[in-house]
């Protein structure tokens, strides 16, 4: 039986745009997360792709609370089994359990303070969450510091003296450091080069093993999402439009969104013909999106009902839900399919 | 001869150049910025002028070989003496001396003119006796720097209109002079962090607020308000009563560019990866601020800071340049300044201007060491 650790329900989030036209104009605003919802059990990884702009960090932001959600809840079913609402959590509450969802930033240029010394950054967690003495936090950053492969007598250096696949190691190694238990991942790779890339997605999982961590992967490279998720949701425009297993996903997807997502998936065999689909027009704005169906603009399979009425996330098969009206009828492309014919 | 050592100078800073060697790797923001600091060749000349300018203006009434009231109505507008080592006959002498100074009338013009007595030598002497003073304002004494013996006199850069030697004014005008900008920024420098930093941190209509009260406040015509301001002073207050007045109307106008600076650096390290990172990992308010923000945005704000001296400098001259600011019997350089007012001084004694020199020399200073603290301020751009 399968714990569940987090259930997102309707989650939205409006950023506030000024108007330009008037001096004291009435501040309007954008919605960059539009009723998203999604179940996450303990110890999967779930993977959040979609285009630049599509929502994919903001959520994630939302979720460890470094950006305020506008409505919605976070439940966040704990280790002694009590269900909380994260976001709107205040005080103590807030921080028992503060400590147990984390997160590691795209940027390992950004993401670590310049001014302090890697022992500073990484034991900084730790001197925020729990009272320990100095022997203890020693002890507590040098295991961790082993673990993600850092070696033990570089920490009192500054960040400038690491490269980026070391400033990721130190990024992960203070996101780990209060144990928590759900950790989400902002692009936690795409900023490394392909080696080290492989190097530390191998590193989470093996954390991912030792701990029973759950993470929220967000990525833009279905690669890499093909090979560490369990589960993968596709979004669109702040919106989910399809969510299923990994397998099932790459197999068989069921929105065309999804099927121009795979497309792009590079091909190792260079002999292969590419049938890679070219999304016309451009990414709609989301302060002004088009009416019925967000994706209609650029979708080969549209009607008037797409131009017309609003797609609900649905359920299709096991655990697969999807976002188009012709979900069932229409006989999309996956990855798979073409590595069937390569053999 | 002389550049191949430099040469070879330049060859080893561009060595040591890569910040990330491996001695740096364990060097804080402000060992970093030093090392950058170091690298600015002008900056570091800058620091060492300022450096002794205000050693100078620290010991001034030792320096001075005459004080402030001191005048001799025989030596009205007398030119700069020029400092000889050899004498009329040709004769070499180790001590630097100065001829004595005969006023005369051109037989032309009826104009007073000063000669040099070639008869009548005073050397230059270490550490003479003269007028009383306070040493640091402590200690008192009657022992000057240098000068020459009595009944000699020595005008190294001339007299003004009353016979007050100019140098020893410009030495004792320093005192004013330098001291307001740093005491007006320092108070500037308080006010904009705090407001500067509220308007930053708590955003909303506080921040709205803030920033239209700082446009309208910049919005003044500066001239018109420091003569409105001036004019609210008292006009017969003690002389350290009056330098306060003058220095809080200065920080008046001055904090709103440092609290600009603040709240704009606030702002974008608000949103720092590393800043939220820390928010994240359930690190306080109060703590956030001291240990990510402040020591973020600090070395910026010294960079404003340095670079807002000069502005005061200016200010504080131009005041006094119209009457409006330090009054005799204080000096500052803009009081000195007060003489070039008239054309005749300036077309027939333009030794007066020499303060204008200083003022130039310590503004220029200022800028390029605020130009090197500018390149050091952010070590870690690449």
């Amino acid at each position: 039986m399968k714990k569940p650790i987090l259930n997102v329900k309707n989650l939205n989030k409006d950023f506030q745009v000024k108007s330009k036209k008037t001096f004291f104009g009435k501040p309007s605003s954008v919605r960059v997360l539009s009723d998203i919802s999604f179940e996450l059990d303990e110890g999967e990884t779930l993977s959040i792709v979609g285009e630049s702009g599509s929502g994919k960090t903001t959520l994630g932001r939302c979720i460890v609370k470094g950006v305020s959600a506008s409505s919605g809840d976070v439940v966040y079913h704990s280790e002694s089994g009590e269900s909380v609402d994260f976001l709107k959590l205040k005080g103590k509450g807030a921080k028992k359990f503060r400590k147990d969802i984390q997160m590691i930033f795209q940027d390992p240029y950004s993401s670590l303070s310049p001014r302090m010394s890697v022992y500073d950054i990484i034991s900084e967690p730790l001197v925020a969450n729990f009272k320990l003495n100095k022997s203890e936090i020693d002890a507590k950053v040098t295991d961790i510091a082993e673990k993600t492969g850092l070696n033990a007598s570089y920490l009192k250096r500054y960040p400038h003296a690491f490269s980026g696949g070391q400033r990721q190691r130190i990024a992960i190694a203070r996101a780990l450091i209060t144990q928590p238990r759900l950790i989400v991942c902002d692009e936690a790779v795409s900023a490394l080069d392909v080696s080290i890339q492989a190097q530390i997605i191998n590193l989470l999982k093996d954390l991912q093993e030792q701990y029973r961590i759950t993470y929220i992967f967000i990525s833009h490279d279905l690669s890499i999402v093909q090979n560490i998720s369990d589960r993968v949701a596709v979004m669109h425009l702040g919106r989910i439009v399809e969510q299923a297993s990994t397998d099932s996903l790459f197999g068989s997807p069921k929105h065309p969104y999804t099927e121009a997502l795979m497309s792009a998936v590079p091909q190792p065999d260079p002999e292969q013909k590419k049938s890679r689909i070219i999304l016309e027009g451009e990414v709609p704005n989301p302060a002004n999106p088009p009416s019925g169906c967000h994706f209609h603009p650029r979708c080969a399979y549209r009607t008037d009902k797409c131009v017309q009425e609003s797609p609900a996330l649905r359920e299709v098969g096991d655990r697969h839900y999807v976002a188009c009206h012709y979900a069932e009828e229409l006989n999309l492309k996956g990855v798979h399919d073409d590595a069937v014919n390569i053999s | 001869m002389s550049t191949l050592p430099l040469f070879r100078r330049q060859k080893t800073t561009a060595a040591a150049k890569p910040l990330a060697s491996a001695d740096t790797n364990y060097s804080s923001q402000w060992r970093l910025m030093y090392l950058r600091f170091k690298k600015h060749k002008l900056a570091r000349i800058s620091l060492i002028i300022l450096g002794l300018l205000y050693a100078v203006a620290l010991f001034a009434q030792f320096i001075a070989p005459y004080d402030l009231q001191s005048y001799d109505s025989k030596y009205v507008n007398a030119p700069p003496m020029a400092l000889r080592f050899v004498d009329a006959d040709g004769k070499f002498h180790i001590k630097p001396f100065v001829y004595e100074l005969k006023s005369t009338r051109d037989p032309e013009t009826m104009r007073k003119m000063f000669v040099a007595n070639k008869e009548k030598r005073y050397s230059l002497q270490m550490f003479v006796k003269g007028e009383r003073y306070k040493f640091l304002g402590l200690i008192p004494t009657s022992t000057h720097m240098f000068g020459v013996e009595q009944p000699g006199r020595l005008f190294l850069l001339g007299t003004d209109g009353m016979g007050r030697d100019l140098f020893s004014r410009i030495v004792l005008g320093s005192q004013i002079s330098l001291s307001i900008p740093l005491v007006g920024v320092g108070i500037s420098f308080v006010i904009g962090l705090i407001i500067g930093g509220i308007s930053g941190y708590f955003g909303g209509w506080i921040d709205s607020l803030i920033q239209r009260i700082i446009e309208i406040i910049r919005s003044f015509p500066t001239l018109p308000l420091w003569m409105a301001l001036s004019a609210a002073i008292p006009p017969r207050i003690p002389v350290v009563t009056m330098y306060l007045y003058i220095v809080i109307i200065f920080s008046l106008i001055g904090w709103t560019d440092l609290a600009r600076v603040v709240r704009g650096k606030f702002i974008s390290l608000k949103n720092e990866d590393y800043v939220v990172a820390a928010k994240i990992a359930g690190v306080g308010n109060t703590k956030i601020i001291v240990k990510h923000l402040v020591p973020g945005f600090l070395s910026y704000l010294v960079v404003a800071t340095t670079l807002a001296i000069p502005g005061m400098i200016l200010g504080e001259t131009a005041m006094s340049f119209l009457g409006l600011g330090i009054r005799s019997p204080a000096t500052s350089w803009g009081v000195l300044l007060q003489e070039a007012q008239m054309i005749e001084n300036v077309a027939l004694y333009p030794w007066k201007l020499f303060p204008l020199g200083i003022v130039i020399l310590t503004v220029l200073t200022y800028n390029f060491l605020g130009d090197g603290l500018r390149d050091a301020a952010d070590p870690y751009k690449k």
